[in-house]
């Protein structure tokens, strides 16, 4: 029961099995006993969640027109169709 | 054509309220309601595309099949996934249909030879022999204690989209569905065909290096 403690170069490796929730307890809970004790990898794991969080703000540039057109034009011929 | 099973993922989410009110105007014809999903989905699709076939003109040829298919199932479609996805198969199925005319292999059916990288880089950890092998030579610095407007600027985002653009396909494949487009970890495994453990490596990998990317340049200059 007494598992060697996790090194910090291991822990990195383990942040995404963390956040995504895809982890035993047994090591969950050796991760979080290091967390507690580490500022480096408290960081660490702060700069991730940042990442993740600025990742989910970017937003597509607008359609070029010719795109645009080429799609609305075959909408509507769908359309013609239709009716 | 084909036509994509409606089949749900566990976890899955069902079509909204507003997906089935947009579905509703799609079946009416309504122009309006087409010009918000392009504006939504289409750059998106292409990239994912592109994923499955030889060249960027014969991606946006796939996304535009697939937008055909989706007016053409519009009226099949029942609500079990919600639109997003289920138009996002539409894609996968089209891009795959094409790439074996092109006689080109899916990816993802082999992730072998995939070699081993490494989150951060080891000469940030202490060696081997040290009495703290394996620990940070210098931890990493909080970021939250940086301005917002620094963290979500321009500069910043296009530091990322760079970052994405340079990943392994796969890997840009999984970084932009889960972060980026917000789909789940079920939604994703299904629409890339690929299990649980592999989704999650190359999550793992892509979100290391577009965190060490963002790293180089938010401290850069501190």
């Amino acid at each position: 029961m007494s598992e060697p403690e996790l090194t910090c170069r291991e822990l990195v490796e383990l942040v995404t099995d963390y956040l995504e929730g895809a982890m035993d307890d047994a090591t969950r809970v050796r991760v979080d006993q290091h967390l507690a004790g580490c500022p480096g990898c408290t960081a660490y794991l702060d700069e991730m969640r940042v990442t993740i969080r600025v990742t989910g703000t970017l937003t597509e540039r607008d359609l070029s027109a010719p795109v645009r057109d080429s799609l609305l034009h075959a909408f509507r011929g769908w359309r013609r169709g239709l009716t | 054509m084909p036509t994509p099973p409606e089949t749900t993922p566990a976890q899955a989410p069902r079509a909204s309220v507003e997906d089935m009110q947009l579905v509703r105007r799609l079946r009416d014809g309504d122009e309006s309601a087409f010009m918000e999903l392009i504006d939504h989905y289409h750059q998106s699709l292409v990239r994912l595309a592109r994923r499955y076939v030889s060249s960027q003109a014969v991606a946006e040829d796939v996304a535009q099949e697939a937008w055909v298919g989706v007016f053409r199932g519009i009226d099949r479609f029942e609500g079990r996934s919600s639109l997003r996805t289920w138009i996002y198969r539409i894609l996968t199925n089209t891009a795959k249909t094409r790439a074996q005319r092109e006689a080109r292999s899916v990816p993802f059916a082999s992730l072998g030879g995939d070699d081993e990288e490494a989150a951060v880089d080891a000469d940030r950890f202490r060696p081997a022999g040290d009495e703290w092998a394996g620990h940070w030579v210098s931890f990493p610095n909080q970021w939250s204690d940086l301005p917002e407007q620094r963290l979500l600027g321009d500069e910043t985002r296009r530091v990322i989209e760079e970052a994405i653009d340079r990943l392994p396909p796969n890997q840009a494949a999984v970084i932009r569905l889960r972060d980026v487009e917000g789909f789940g970890s079920a939604e994703v495994r299904d629409l890339l065909d690929i299990g649980e453990a592999n989704e999650r490596v190359l999550l793992h990998r892509a979100r290391s290096k577009v965190r060490a990317a963002l790293e180089r340049y938010l401290e850069e200059d501190r």
